[in-house]
Formats: structure tokens, C-alpha cells, sequence
């Protein structure tokens, strides 16, 4: 486990106990019809935090996910903004989807979708919009294909895009859901830089991931559910038997 | 040849059927792209029986304006259905395929029983296969299918970004605020309106085909979402012209002719791709 005390070396942004929350969540109960996956989860994310969250498969880190964007509703328990966030201003990564692979639409069409939040009811894209996407597109690394075909271009750069998407939506807080799923090593550590990079510039980060031995080395915090939960500093997770316990089945995989 | 066509277009039966020909393979077209991207191209085929079971309906009943039942039946048949499609418990398919056969059987039912025609066969095949009813259209016709097209162009238009962020990714669309049903609801709607529209030209058997076609021969050529839209018009549009301008000159079918030049249009386009690609 030498690793990951290597790469520990960056110290965790802060307590975070000057920063102002941005988002809580408490007593929160999910699950589906009748069936709970989570009960009474509590959690508070401050402004600039890089939350991780944890968990097998099933463990409910999706509807954690969906509810927190509001797209489902909690079965119980609360969930609230911090001051200044309005519900719209969250960017999102969703997993991909079948219908994406063969989707014909050139990469600025679908940058400039993440406008959406800002529009109402306005049919068109504002002058301003379509710079705040070409600012995105170049933030990204993507700007020269901007007129490329979505499906023709790699699982990163598909990423690259739907993450210039998420943030032409948000300036604050960003969801991100295994953005790191199917994308071969070395893109995946580009990926991570890439979310450090935005996390440093203070965009809060709350990002779902199977990859433990990641979480612990670029969040600062960690959110582990499933029968047990856990939730705090990520020294405090490495720390606790319960995170030694995961790191070390992780770390043997991954470790190779 | 040219003089034969020129004869036909100073009736103005013919020049009818030529502009609510063009207008219709427009809208048709225009939906196209998103409901073969949404994987909803089969609530148009099902739909489409549901419209033959209202006409049945609607032809029983002797009325004059059969839009008046047939429009509503279809529209409200487009929200149920996608209601189911999003509804686990009952495959979507499935129901889709339930209600489709079942709206042509008791179509079919309905006629053959209660029927006052004394051309029985002939009033099915042209419900099902379009023909003649094209021919027979009225001023009155070409207005409100004139008007019908504005609206769904109309429409189109002014949420043409909104149905492209629902088309893409529903869930990010939904994250970031967007009404998805809503939008979701309203193509069910234009969808449902457009195929009872369509069914005058090529009847409603063939009417996915109008939507589907174009939209797959563009998606063969462009690699832009509005591309492959305008495209697609372009294609379905000159696809009905040509077809309509052949079964007038030789005499066949104008719902299958444009079906036909369509199929042929589409792949004439995987061939172009093909070797763009290359």
C-alpha cells in the first residue's frame, strides 16, 4: 500500500471548514418502490470539495446520484442547497448511453446543449452562450474538433465533451458519474488530471467511482456506502479499519 | 413526356396532390431524425394502425370530416403509448404490437360489418395503401394540411435546441432543468398529427416509411445533428416529388411509387457514405 501514501502527498484542500457548504444531505433514505438501499445517510459537501463516492455494484451510488440532481425523489430525509446554487446550476455527467454511440451530431451541437439550464423558454442560442461553449471546447482540449462527428471520435474525447457540456451548465458544482468507466489507462489518468485541474480553478467536484485506489489518491473526501457507510476526510478514511479493509482487496487488483 | 406532365399539372386535382405531397413528406421528415435517434420509430408504425382504426371508425359513422375523430383518437393513442413505452411493467414493444394489431383488426372488423360501401376492398386497400383519396382533395383539404405543416414546422423550429438535448441525453436534459416530458409529450403529439396527415398519401401502412427513411438515407451522409435534419427533408422532399411526379406519368400507385423511390433514395445514400468513407 506504499502507493497510495506516495501519492497522498498533496494535502487535503483545507477542512473545508472555512468554505461555505454548498451542499447537505441528511436522514436521506433511497431505494426504489419499496425496496431501501440507503438509510440515513448524512452528508455535507463545502464549496471547492472533491467528494468521492464509493461502493459496489447495487451499493445505490447512482440514486444517490439521480436524487441529488433531483431527477428522482428521496424516500426520505432532505437534501439542501447551500446559498447561491440554484437547482440548475449542477453540470452532469451521465454514464453513456446505447443511443449516443451512433448519434449523428457534430461535437459543438452538443457542447452547446449543456446551455440548456440558462435558457428558459428562449428557442435560440445567445451570442453569450455560444462563447461560454467555445470557451468550454477550448478549457477541454477539444476545440479543434469542433466540427467532428460525436461517434467517431475516442471514449476520452467523447468524455472531453460531455464534460465541456456539464460545465457550460455550471460554474460551481459538477456531477460526475464513472467518468472514468471503459477508458483504457492512460486516458483514464489524463481524465483524473483533468478533474483535479477543474477542482483546483474551485469548481466542486462529486464524482461516483469503482476505482478506490483513484478515489483515495485525487478526492479529499470519501463517501463509501453500501452496509456500511463512511463518510469523511480521505486520511480519515485510509485510516479507519473499514477503509484499510477496502483499499487492501482493491489495492491487491489494482496494484499489478 | 414533359407535355404529358404539363397536361396533368393544369388540373388542379394534380397540382393539389403535388403541394400536400411536398408539404406532408416535410414534416414527416422532420421528425424523422429524432424518433429513429430516440428509438421510437416503431410508436409510428403503431400508431399509424391506430389512425386506420379510427378511419374505420370514422367511415362508419358516415362522417364528413373524418379528421374530427381520427386526430384526436391518434394524438391521445401517441401519449398513451408513450406512457407505456416508459413503463416497465408492460414492454414497450409489446404494447406497441398489442395495440397496433389490435386497432387494425377491429378497424378492419368494423368496416367489413357495419359498412354501407358497396366496395368494400377497395375502401380498405386505399385506407391502408393510400391511392386514390390523394386525387380527390379539396381546396379546403390543402388549407388545413397547409396550415397542420406551418404549425409542425413551426413547432420544429422554435424547439428544435430543447428536442435536440432530449434526443441526445435525456438525463442530462432533465439534470439541467429541462422539461424532458414535456418535450417528450409534444413530439407524441406533432408524430401522432403528421402520420393522419400522411396517411392520405401513402395510407397507413407505408406512413413509417416517410418518417424513417429519410431520416436513416441522411444519417448514411451527414454527421451533424442539423445536417442530417436538413438533409432528410431535402431527400424525403425531392423522394415524394419524384415519386408522385412517376405514378402520375405511369399510372401506379402514388403511396408505394413514393415508398419505392425512397428505398431506392436510401440506398443510393449507404453507397455514397460507403465510398465517402473510404
Amino acid at each position: 500500500m506504499g502507493k497510495s501514501e506516495t501519492n497522498g502527498g498533496t494535502p487535503a484542500k483545507g477542512t473545508a471548514k472555512e468554505q461555505p457548504v454548498m451542499l447537505s444531505v441528511s436522514g436521506l433514505t433511497l431505494g426504489y418502490e419499496n425496496r431501501t438501499i440507503i438509510e440515513g445517510l448524512n452528508f455535507t459537501v463545502h464549496e471547492g470539495d472533491y467528494l468521492c463516492v464509493v461502493g459496489e455494484n447495487g451499493s445505490g451510488k447512482s440514486t444517490l446520484m439521480k436524487t441529488l440532481l433531483g431527477l428522482q425523489k428521496p424516500m426520505g430525509g432532505s437534501i439542501t442547497f447551500g446559498e447561491g446554487l440554484r437547482k440548475n446550476e449542477i453540470g452532469y455527467l451521465p454514464q453513456q448511453t446505447v443511443v449516443q454511440r451512433d448519434f449523428p451530431a457534430s461535437v459543438r451541437e452538443i457542447v452547446l446543449s449543456g446551455c440548456q439550464s440558462q435558457g428558459g423558454w428562449r428557442p435560440f442560442y445567445s451570442k453569450e452562450q455560444k462563447q461560454l461553449a467555445e470557451k468550454n471546447m477550448e478549457r477541454m482540449g477539444i476545440r479543434d474538433y469542433a466540427k467532428r462527428c460525436y461517434r467517431e471520435l475516442s471514449g476520452g474525447q467523447q468524455q472531453r465533451v460531455l464534460l465541456a457540456r456539464a460545465l457550460c451548465a455550471t460554474q460551481k458544482i459538477l456531477l460526475l458519474d464513472e467518468p472514468v468507466a471503459g477508458l483504457d489507462p492512460k486516458v483514464t489518468a489524463e481524465m483524473y488530471e483533468l478533474i483535479s485541474r477543474l477542482n483546483g480553478e474551485g469548481i466542486t467536484i462529486i464524482m461516483i467511482s469503482h476505482d478506490i485506489a483513484a478515489a483515495v489518491c485525487y478526492a479529499d473526501h470519501i463517501l463509501h456506502i453500501g452496509k456500511r457507510i463512511f463518510f469523511g476526510t480521505k486520511e480519515d478514511y485510509r485510516n479507519s479499519d473499514f477503509g484499510r479493509l477496502f483499499l487492501l482487496q482493491e489495492g491487491g487488483e489494482n496494484d499489478v | 413526356m414533359f407535355d404529358t406532365l404539363i397536361h396533368y399539372l393544369q388540373y388542379p386535382f394534380v397540382r393539389y396532390a403535388l403541394i400536400v405531397g411536398v408539404l406532408i413528406a416535410l414534416c414527416s421528415s422532420l421528425l424523422g431524425v429524432t424518433l429513429v435517434l430516440k428509438r421510437f420509430s416503431f410508436i409510428g408504425d403503431g400508431l399509424s394502425h391506430v389512425a386506420f382504426g379510427a378511419m374505420a371508425i370514422a367511415a362508419v359513422l358516415n362522417l364528413t370530416n373524418q379528421m374530427l375523430i381520427v386526430m384526436p383518437i391518434t394524438v391521445i393513442s401517441a401519449v398513451l403509448l408513450l406512457r407505456t413505452g416508459q413503463n416497465a411493467k408492460i414492454k414497450g414493444d409489446a404494447a406497441i404490437a398489442m395495440i397496433s394489431v389490435g386497432a387494425l383488426a377491429f378497424g378492419y372488423l368494423l368496416m367489413n360489418v357495419f359498412s354501407t360501401s358497396s366496395n368494400l376492398s377497395g375502401d380498405v386497400c386505399s385506407t391502408l395503401f393510400g391511392s386514390t383519396s390523394m386525387l380527390t382533395l379539396s381546396l379546403t383539404d390543402v388549407w388545413v394540411c397547409t396550415i397542420i405543416s406551418v404549425i409542425v414546422v413551426a413547432v420544429f423550429l422554435l424547439f428544435y435546441n430543447k428536442i435536440f438535448a432530449v434526443t441526445f441525453d435525456e438525463g442530462f436534459a432533465l439534470a439541467v432543468g429541462t422539461k424532458a416530458k414535456r418535450y417528450n409529450l409534444l413530439l407524441a403529439v406533432i408524430i401522432a398529427v403528421v402520420i393522419v396527415l400522411a396517411m392520405k398519401l401513402v395510407g397507413s401502412l407505408m406512413i413509417s416509411a416517410l418518417v424513417i427513411f429519410p431520416a436513416v438515407s441522411a444519417m448514411r451522409l451527414f454527421k451533424s445533428f442539423r445536417s442530417v435534419t436538413v438533409c432528410s427533408v431535402v431527400v424525403s422532399v425531392i423522394c415524394a416529388v419524384i415519386g408522385m411526379l412517376i405514378s402520375i406519368l405511369a399510372g401506379t400507385p402514388v403511396g408505394s411509387t413514393i415508398v419505392a423511390v425512397n428505398v431506392a433514395a436510401f440506398f443510393l445514400c449507404s453507397m455514397i457514405g460507403r465510398l465517402c468513407r473510404r
